[in-house]
């Protein structure tokens, strides 16, 4: 039984935009899967409709086996669902507001209360219960909506943008405790546009795209079909000429302290330091220029498109 | 656990939430109609009613006494739940039930007790006020409360209809601006149909408001216009017909979901 079971979903919206057009997708029970698209590629229209917040044209949905048409209530009981825009009463307080969303779900009030203590404080809201949503800050809204959606012990947790305008600090923390939630047997389905984000923490991907499924495969494999990948090298010593490298990498020198070096799969980069510092070079410290997702995300979307002109 | 006990607490938290939001805010929710009502009673009860003289037979603050209390009730019950429901739309808080495992029967149950709590309340609250410028007793206790619950529940569902088909803070306000108003003051509150050319007597029996008015003052008064069993019977007829309405509004989805 797969946690998420998609089949031919279709949606066409009122105004005639196909959103999406016929998706399949299987989502293993504990799996931590990145679902990337640019905008309006129609990863929000999937998770409104497996959320039940939109209606799907056609197509089929099943939570866990359960049939989101047939077996709704079921369906749902298995989900948590974080969204991308803020969607809790700004008026209410922190605690009630977890509260509630524990007694939409049938939770009894001391299971809630108890879960609500546990959650906030892992995500380091305990202090800020008694105050409104309003007065929270935007880090502490996304951890609020984190602590919402688990207060049920949701089996599947969707996690649309979930740390959006976060900073990097927070946005650590929140990676840790997602991936201890992952680790004790919750399936997750995260959708990012921090690709670093999504290549740290997720297992699968999948990559939606114009209403379609261009790709869905495991990080690894994905990640492993990279040709090469960019570095950029600073070294110790000032240079004016390209050093001598043989071998296919491909070199440019960007100022005379820095190279930027293409390496092939087929090379390592072991060779080229040996190189470099068989030249009487030192380095002194290096980066990926990109993000090695990043690059290949861009290359199947743009592949995609070029496809999609001719 | 069963599903049924499940249901159950979410019933009792979305009701608790809604009781809440207007208890919390008393003064703009509770208070307003009753300082309204009392300066009805004051100046149409008091200073002007005294020149007018009876009205079927009895002093014409007692006469519109039930009727001012409906009104309050009214306004109030569909006021609550438009608000609420349109308000649980515009800040997206209403993903927060359409997301979990509630029967769309459950969350309008929950939308109904906060807006008959508030219509109840704003009536207890507005009849307190009446004793301090008229003394009456009930006629019939239990026929003045189960009108004054079967009214409440029935504006409620007209204002979950409302809040469904609202897209804008302004179509909250129209259908009580341009609806509500002219069939409630319309609806016999400061006269007896009896005193309209036959016409217009003819005419006021198609409003609803007019029987809830009638069997209102029947438990207080005991006088009507209108048979009591005739008033009952329209008042539950509209009730089923709007409750089914608003649960498949909710089935399907129209203003909340794409």
């Amino acid at each position: 039984m797969y946690a998420l079971e998609i089949n031919q979903l279709r949606k066409t919206y009122k105004n005639g935009f196909e959103a999406l057009k016929g998706i399949d997708l299987k989502v293993n029970k504990g799996d931590f899967i990145a679902l990337l698209g640019p905008n309006g590629a129609g990863k929000s229209t999937c998770i409104g409709i497996i959320s039940s917040l939109i209606n799907k044209s056609s197509g089929q949905v099943k939570i866990f086996g359960h049939d989101l048409e047939s077996e709704l209530i079921q369906a749902k009981s298995k989900i948590g669902m974080v969204p991308q825009e803020f969607n809790f009463n700004i008026f209410e307080p922190v605690g009630e507001i977890i509260a509630n969303q524990g007694g939409y779900y049938g939770v009894p009030s001391t299971e809630v209360k108890k879960q609500s203590e546990y959650f906030l404080k892992e995500l380091g809201l305990w202090d800020k219960r008694f105050l409104q949503a309003r007065d929270l800050s935007g880090g502490m809204k996304r951890r609020l909506m984190i602590a919402r959606a688990l207060i049920h012990k949701p089996e599947l947790l969707i996690l649309d943008e979930p740390t959006a305008g976060v900073d990097i600090e927070l946005r650590r923390s929140m990676w840790k405790f997602m991936r201890d939630i992952n680790d004790q047997g919750t399936t997750i389905i995260l959708t990012t546009h921090y690709l670093e984000e999504a290549e740290q923490m997720c297992r699968n991907i999948a990559i939606i795209d114009q209403g379609n499924i261009i790709k869905n495969t495991s990080m690894k494999s994905l990640l492993s079909t990279l040709n090469s990948e960019t570095f950029i090298l600073y070294l110790r010593q000032t240079i004016t000429d390209l050093p001598p490298i043989k071998g296919s990498f491909s070199l440019r020198l960007i100022d005379e302290h820095t190279l930027e070096a293409d390496i092939p799969k087929d090379q390592t980069m072991n060779d080229l330091i040996l190189q470099i510092h068989g030249m009487g070079l030192e380095i002194e410290s290096m980066r990926n220029k990109v993000n090695r997702l990043e690059e290949l995300f861009v290359s199947l979307i743009t592949n995609k498109d070029s496809q999609d002109k001719n | 656990m069963n599903q049924l006990q499940k249901y159950w607490i979410a019933y009792i938290t979305i009701a608790r939430k809604e009781v809440l939001r207007f208890s919390r805010i008393w003064v703009q929710t509770i208070v307003p109609p009753v300082i309204t009502v009392a300066l009805y009673f004051l100046i149409f009860g008091n200073l002007i009613g005294g020149r007018i003289g009876k009205m079927d037979g009895m002093n014409y603050i007692d006469f519109i006494m039930p009727g001012l209390i409906m009104m309050s009730i009214i306004t109030s019950s569909y006021a609550n739940v438009v608000s609420s429901f349109y308000g649980a739309k515009f800040s997206r808080h209403i993903e927060e039930m359409l997301v979990s495992p509630i029967p769309n029967v459950v969350i309008l149950l929950g939308f109904l007790t906060g807006g008959i709590a508030r219509g109840l309340s704003v009536g207890i609250a507005v009849t307190i006020v009446a004793m301090f410028f008229t003394s009456f007793s009930i006629h019939s206790p239990l026929l003045v409360f189960s009108v004054a619950l079967l009214t409440a529940l029935l504006f409620s569902l007209a204002g979950l209809i409302n809040g469904v088909y609202a897209t804008s803070f302004d179509d909250v306000s129209i259908i009580p601006t341009f609806v509500l108003t002219p069939l409630t003051y319309l609806g016999g509150i400061f006269y007896s149909i009896q005193l309209l050319p036959e016409f217009w007597q003819n005419a006021s029996l198609i409003n609803p408001i007019l029987y809830m008015i009638n069997s209102f003052r029947f438990g207080f008064l005991g006088v009507s216009d209108i048979d009591l069993t005739v008033a009952l019977s329209i008042i539950t007829l509209f009730i089923v017909v709007l409750f089914t309405a608003c649960l498949s509004l909710l089935n399907r989805g129209i203003g909340i979901r794409s």
